[in-house]
């Protein structure tokens, strides 16, 4: 894996970004520096060609003491990730939720100020809303969350006589598409908010910076040629012919003490 | 009870572009101002950290905290306004620069036409062509007369652009500051097309600067990047002008600016016809203090603008049921929805490379450049490509008849990560007399103030526009050399879920009339004149631009507003 190899220099790319910013503010161009410092950058990525990315994630050499859950249990978990990779499958194209880490991703973002709607207002009084309101629940994301999820297995064991994470994969899509629709027929559950939140969630476990523990070694971005956090695109942005830039994540950017 | 503070010349109440304009303009003449920001301090070493597509586009981290202050909404006067309780529709900026440091940096001077809507509407077409309960009116300044300003704003931000514009938009009598933004090869599409159809494209002016830059302030700055992360980021290299890379910094080396953060203002204090000050709320104490000032400027964003001066009673509130009062009036936003995407079986783009600012625009239908007998609307748009920098999360491109969702979906995004250009059109907003701002009956804030209430929706006007709009952008697609093109051209109600615009405007609309504005053409309060307001809370209507060269312009004639207000006095108009 990329972040296993302890002698690659972030540290120097990172006194390098200081040193350009500061110099830039003192409005001198340094055009040539950044040039070099993507370029070092991509050579520094090709050397870890040998981590094939779609290969990573539970083996035993690659275990992570730092993955672990938060929020969900075990079942929620299982659920939640059986769900997103329904959403967004492993193809020819590349991983699919599970190898990316979705569900890690989801776990942590429960507990985080969006699982909270900390930001969000939330006083009262609550009333049913128009289509053009927007979301006036007073259920917080991270209790959503978790009542979709037994609403799922719910739905699956009554339909299936079996828990979603168990049920064959066509069996999995009928489900989610009758949350989608809300045509679960379960009383007073918002399946279609519920759904509209897992999917989005999903679509950013697989393609937000790995740092928040989806997008496993930046396989989604790399799925679809999608550079993540680079310096400069100075030389390239009048390119005629399509760039390919081995991504790199906010983690090539951290100076580690 | 509020502990009062020393009286000082000038208190300026938010510090954005507005506020940090004003400040360095007014303290450079040697005038002591006081700066309040409700948020907090920032500076460039903040971004270093900021190519982080989740926090700051999908989480909102400069963004004001909703769950203290929001903004209530309903379509129409019939409906309950309700609390937008998460974001969706526009971002609310909040700290210092405001939501100057998370724009994309487009520059647009408005059109000749804007400033002089009524009048020249009515000369070319007659007074029946105005929909029902569209409320143009002539802004009481021109062109001509706003021009100079504009200029001042040009070279304080370095703003870049070509050295030839087209004639059908506003003359500069100096030329832009930088040369013009680089092309990329969808830019060059985009344009060869235009052109073919006989149209005037140019490259977007741009605040995200194109070369080292010195202001006229002896400011320097760096060129951009092109990196991709400018709308929703600040700029780790404050190549993209910002008040706190530009004009704050001048304000604070005068030694005449007392910038206080965190400092919530909550009430004007006034006796009908003068102010005498400020109250403010210092939130990490609650302790609350009155700053008394001879000058008092509102330079927030308008929600703030408007809902402070319904707070302090002070201007005569809109009612829409008589049309008369004049504070919430004229609330205009931006009728996007019009656009065609262009997809490539053959190529791929460099998409996730771009700037903010980046993109090539036509005018021919914007403002009163095509001839609107036998339109139902008024006004037009921009038609543009720009290049911003897709990112993953917020971008995932599939041709209609795709599921949302499973293995075809994922295919197909994928497969349109790099293969789709989209020309689109940025429509003007009229103002209608039932479109308005209120302070919310039910809904308060964290200090348990009434929010503001916005009553606001898409009218058949409007739907006319981005269909006729629409069909523009699809002309210009199919020359692009696509495999095939899609067209968007209809919009429903007005819904405040899906991101569309921050070009929200008006509220303390400027104007000839004291009636019906709340501010003369030196953005002045009619009703006391020692209150200035500016903001696009002045704009009468929206164009088709984004609105902050406009902004920007009105900054520095109010600047020289409160100058001259300082020395003489009274009305300046």
């Amino acid at each position: 894996m990329a972040n296993d190899k302890p002698n690659q220099p972030q540290d120097e790319s990172r006194r390098r970004f200081l040193k350009y910013s500061g110099t830039a503010l003192g409005g001198v161009v340094l055009g040539g520096v950044i040039g070099g410092l993507v370029g070092a950058n991509v050579k520094q990525t090709d050397k870890d060609e040998t981590a094939e990315p779609g290969k990573s994630g539970t083996a035993a050499e690659n275990k992570d003491y730092n993955q672990a859950l938060m929020f969900f249990s075990q079942d929620q978990f299982t659920t939640a990730e059986a769900a997103a990779e329904r959403i967004f499958p492993a193809d020819d194209s590349g991983p699919g939720a599970k190898e990316l880490g979705v569900a890690f991703f989801m776990d942590h973002q429960m507990v985080s100020q969006y699982g909270y709607n900390a930001r969000d207002y939330m006083l009262p009084p609550y009333y049913k809303a128009e289509e053009t309101q927007g979301y006036q629940l007073i259920f917080k994301r991270n209790e959503l969350i978790l009542l979709g999820l037994e609403a799922m297995n719910q739905y699956s064991n009554t339909k299936y006589q079996k828990p979603f994470a168990e049920i064959a994969p066509e069996e999995q899509d009928a489900v989610l598409t009758a949350f989608e629709k809300n045509e679960t027929g379960i009383k007073d559950f918002p399946a279609t908010n519920f759904f509209a939140m897992f999917l989005n969630l999903t679509m950013e476990g697989a393609y937000a910076d790995p740092l928040y523990g989806g997008n496993r070694n930046m396989a989604g971005w790399k799925m679809r040629n999608f550079p993540g956090n680079q310096m400069s695109y100075t030389d390239y942005i009048e390119k005629e012919e399509f760039v390919k830039l081995e991504p790199l994540s906010l983690h090539d950017h951290l100076e580690l003490g | 009870m509020a502990t009062k503070l020393p009286k000082v010349p000038v208190v300026i109440v938010g510090m954005g572009w507005v506020g940090g304009i004003i400040a360095a303009e007014l303290t450079k003449a040697g005038i002591s101002v006081v700066g309040l920001e409700r948020g907090k301090s920032r500076d460039t070493q903040d971004y270093y950290h900021v190519h982080d597509e989740l926090r700051y586009a999908a989480r909102y981290d400069l963004m004001q905290d909703l769950s203290k202050e929001t903004v209530s909404f309903r379509n129409t006067m019939k409906m309950r306004a309700l609390p937008m309780r998460t974001y969706g529709s526009f971002l609310l900026g909040e700290g210092l620069g405001g939501a100057g440091v998370h724009w994309n940096g487009q520059y647009y001077r408005f059109l000749p036409y804007d400033f002089e809507i009524h009048s020249k509407t009515v000369e070319r077409y007659g007074k029946s062509i105005i929909p029902e309960n569209v409320t143009i009116r002539d802004w009481g300044i021109t062109y001509e007369q706003l021009e100079p300003y504009f200029v001042k704003y040009e070279q304080m931000a370095g703003i870049s652009g070509e050295k030839e514009l087209p004639s059908n938009i506003g003359q500069m009598s100096t030329p832009f500051a930088t040369a013009a933004m680089k092309k990329s090869p969808a830019m060059k599409l985009f344009e060869e097309a235009s052109k073919k159809l006989g149209y005037s494209p140019y490259v977007i002016p741009s605040a995200n600067l194109t070369e080292p830059y010195k202001n006229p302030d002896g400011i320097e700055r760096a060129p951009c990047q092109y990196c991709g992360y400018c709308e929703r980021f600040g700029c780790e290299y404050g190549a993209k002008a910002d008040p706190v890379v530009t004009v704050l910094p001048v304000a604070k080396q005068s030694g005449k600016l007392d910038l206080r953060t965190h400092a919530n203002v909550t009430r004007i204090i006034h006796d009908g016809k003068k102010a005498t000050g400020v109250t403010y709320v210092h939130t990490p104490s609650g302790e609350e203090f009155t700053q008394p000032a001879d000058v008092v400027i509102m330079a927030g964003y308008l929600f703030t603008n408007v809902r402070l001066l319904l707070l302090s009673k002070l201007g005569k509130p809109y009612d829409p049921q008589t049309d008369t009062g004049s504070v919430g009036r004229n609330y205009a936003y931006q009728i996007n929805g019009a656009s065609t995407s262009a997809f490539y079986e053959d190529r791929e783009f460099n998409l996730a490379m771009g700037a903010g600012a980046l993109g090539s625009s036509i005018d021919d239908f914007n403002g009163d450049n095509f001839d609107h007998n036998g339109l139902k609307f008024l006004h037009g748009a921009n038609i543009r490509f720009t290049q911003t920098g897709l990112r993953p999360i917020q971008y995932q491109p599939v041709p209609a008849g795709t599921p949302k969702w499973g293995a075809e979906f994922k295919k197909a995004t994928i497969h349109n990560a790099n293969r789709v250009l989209s020309v689109t059109g940025q429509g003007a907003s009229m103002p209608n007399r039932y479109h308005y701002l209120d302070l919310d009956p039910e809904y308060k804030d964290a200090f348990g103030q009434p929010l503001i209430r916005m009553t606001f929706d898409f009218e058949d006007y409007d739907r006319e526009l981005v269909k006729f709009i629409a069909g523009k952008t699809k002309g210009i697609a199919d020359e692009m050399k696509a495999t095939k093109t899609e067209v968007h051209d209809s919009i429903k109600q007005y819904n405040i879920v899906p991101y569309q615009s921050t070009h929200n405007t008006g509220g303390t609309i400027m104007g000839s009339d004291p009636k019906t504005s709340v501010v003369n053409n030196y953005l002045q309060m009619w009703d006391a004149d020692n209150v200035f307001i500016c903001g696009a809370s002045n704009f009468p209507h929206n164009s088709g631009y984004n609105p902050t060269a406009t902004v920007g312009a009105l900054a520095y004639r109010t600047a020289e507003g409160v100058q001259k207000f300082l020395e003489k006095g009274g009305s300046l108009v």
